[in-house]
């Protein structure tokens, strides 16, 4: 996180003439040439493309010489309703996974701090981190494993007791409780830990007084962990939220990948972006889609910044 | 009193009941897919289509394993350039990463803000994925080059605000005592401060290696030539087309292969396996350099 401290360098600096601080950091200089061409290269320069948004793509011509057609890519795409509802899908599925990620990672966190016997907790954690290690192409191959139709050690469980089970690849609607599952699957045990250090933080003596008070562990638990950890959950929460309509890209084509059935429930803007880039010739419009993303979150994580900086200002972005 | 105590006992035990069992579920719940996938590649695939996937094999079986290594030339190519990439890119990606963060870190240097909000801003806005995708395959020639598998992983603005952060945790005297003996600023960085930052360069190493293991996008994005592909996207690749092969003998359009000769369920297993065995195997001695290495990302500020 970027903080601009108050300026600590010494008087003399704020003399300083421009050629004069070339030549005394010049070495400084030089040994940020590779990041700083990088960043041109591969984020500043493409921001120049943003215009295709507001164009009538087409090779021959380029991006830059093809004809301009105004709004008329942001208007296709928002009359068409696509953009909104992608817009929406993104949203909740990313709040699902901020609600429901936060709840198991702090639980988890807390109950893991209760437990006494130390290489049951050294194995177990080591259990619930290994999802964090493994690509979406893996974790879509132990999906197949759990639940397909055929075979999925999962579904012939839920067979046997209800006597039916749900086609995953078929049925869209089981897919947003999937997903929200299959995200805590993958994240929640590595999540845990930054609440588990904030736990390890908390003032021991803190605990003494609740208990001369008379305060059991449930007690405990509830008047003086959970409201020691509130900082870190409210900006954890936050900072997710800024990046709300940024979705997880490698999850959701990794599981879903072109499968038409599916994607009624489960297109997000990201997922959108990428098939139409390859799919479709309108490039103009899917670059509008890309800006239109890039727009909202910017405007949000500014937004979730000025929160920040309002009620705890040390942890702001900048 | 007494009474109390009891009550206290009481809560303690249900408090530690609770937290073993949740662990527990949690844990297992993680644990046992991976264990599902392991014995179900060792699985015959007439039990596998009979029974599905499952935790205890009916019928033990190398079969699938047979059928990945009659032609291993695929794997080996993906695990060869995989381990070249990934060795590269993280040797590039924490230098660049270390000796940005340190120049940032130099509150001497006048315009660290400045260069701070520059590198920063980045992740706030971007041009979006089709001007990123133009500007790589039209202009830099990502299409079938290994750059493509290097370059786009090698910078992360993170990695470099990780790096200012915990520099600056470094009294600011080494830096000056440096000065005084005459060392430019390049040597003070090798030579003082490079050294004090062990726990950063790990945890920098470990999670960028984890990111070029990891990575099929790039691959899928830009490489179509088979022997250049990564590892990850060749796994996906395969059990695409293990689909795909076992429905089209199903409907009967290759005539050669027939349905039940492709273990196609224990396949699939099997080749997941071999992708993630290596780095599973690795796991238990990565694990701890993770969680602190999570928790250098965490107490930053």
């Amino acid at each position: 996180m970027i903080n601009r401290e108050k300026s600590v360098a010494p008087v003399s600096l704020r003399h300083e003439s421009f050629l004069d601080t070339v030549r005394k950091s010049r070495l400084l200089l030089l040994m940020l040439v590779p990041a700083v061409l990088y960043v041109v290269i591969f984020n500043y320069l493409p921001m120049s493309g943003i215009v295709l948004s507001f164009k009538q793509f087409n090779y021959r011509d380029g991006i830059f010489g093809s004809p301009w057609n105004g709004l008329d890519n942001f208007r296709f795409l928002l009359l068409s309703g696509k953009l909104l509802s992608l817009t929406r899908a993104t949203m909740l599925y990313n709040l699902g996974f901020i609600i429901v990620n936060t709840f198991l990672e702090v639980t988890i966190a807390v109950f893991i701090n209760e437990i006494a016997c130390k290489p049951f907790k050294k194995y177990f954690q080591s259990f619930i981190f290994l999802p964090y290690f493994i690509s979406w192409v893996v974790a879509a191959a132990i999906v197949q494993a759990m639940f397909s139709y055929e075979y999925g050690a999962v579904t012939k469980i839920i067979t046997l007791i209800t006597g039916s089970a749900v086609n995953i690849n078929t049925d869209a609607s089981v897919w947003p409780a999937l997903l929200i599952m299959l995200n805590s699957w993958k994240t929640v045990g590595y999540g845990s830990v930054i609440y588990l250090s904030a736990i390890t933080s908390i003032d021991p003596g803190l605990y003494e007084a609740a208990e001369l008070d008379g305060a059991n562990k449930w007690q405990q638990i509830f008047h003086v962990t959970v409201p020691n950890l509130l900082p870190t959950i409210v900006i954890m929460t936050l900072l997710a939220v800024g990046r709300i309509f940024r979705g997880d890209f490698g999850m959701f084509y990794q599981l879903i990948g072109n499968n038409g059935v599916l994607l009624r429930e489960t297109d997000i803007l990201d997922t959108y972006i990428y098939r139409s880039m390859l799919g479709n010739s309108n490039l103009g419009m899917t670059a509008a889609a890309g800006f239109y993303q890039s727009v909202l979150c910017f405007v949000t994580i500014v937004a979730v910044n000025a929160v920040i900086k309002k009620t705890a200002p040390d942890y702001s972005l900048f | 009193m007494k009474m109390k105590n009891k009550r206290m006992q009481w809560d303690r035990a249900t408090l530690s009941f609770i937290s073993y069992f949740v662990l527990f579920v949690f844990g297992m719940a993680c644990l046992l897919p991976f264990l599902i996938v392991l014995t179900s590649s060792f699985t015959s695939e007439k039990a596998l289509l009979r029974n599905g996937y499952s935790l205890l094999p009916a019928e033990l079986s190398v079969d699938a394993y047979k059928y990945v290594f009659t032609n291993p030339i695929r794997i080996l190519q993906a695990y060869a350039n995989t381990t070249l990439v990934t060795l590269i890119g993280t040797v590039l990606a924490v230098g660049i990463a270390t000796m940005t963060g340190y120049v940032l870190a130099r509150r001497d240097f006048k315009w660290h803000n400045g260069f701070s909000f520059f590198f920063f801003f980045t992740t706030l806005f971007s041009g979006g994925l089709v001007p990123w995708y133009l500007m790589c395959s039209s202009y830099l020639g990502f299409k079938d080059n290994y750059i493509a598998r290097v370059l786009p992983l090698m910078f992360s603005v993170w990695n470099v605000i990780l790096a200012k952060s915990y520099m600056k945790g470094i009294a600011f005297e080494i830096i000056e005592s440096g000065k005084i003996d005459g060392a430019n600023d390049l040597q003070i960085f090798a030579k003082l401060i490079f050294p004090l930052t062990t726990p950063l360069i790990a945890t920098l190493t470990l999670f960028t290696a984890l990111s070029y293991w990891n990575d099929w996008y790039y691959s899928m994005l830009f490489i179509s030539k088979q022997p250049m592909q990564s590892l990850q996207y060749m796994l996906q690749q395969i059990l695409a087309s293990i689909q795909a092969m076992k429905q089209l003998a199903a409907s009967g359009e290759m005539a050669t292969v027939n349905a039940a000769d492709i273990p196609s369920a224990g396949l699939k297993m099997a080749m997941t396996c071999v992708t993630v065995g290596p780095i599973i195997l690795l796991y238990p001695f990565l694990q701890r350099y993770f969680i602190k290495g999570m928790t250098i990302g965490a107490v930053k500020g």
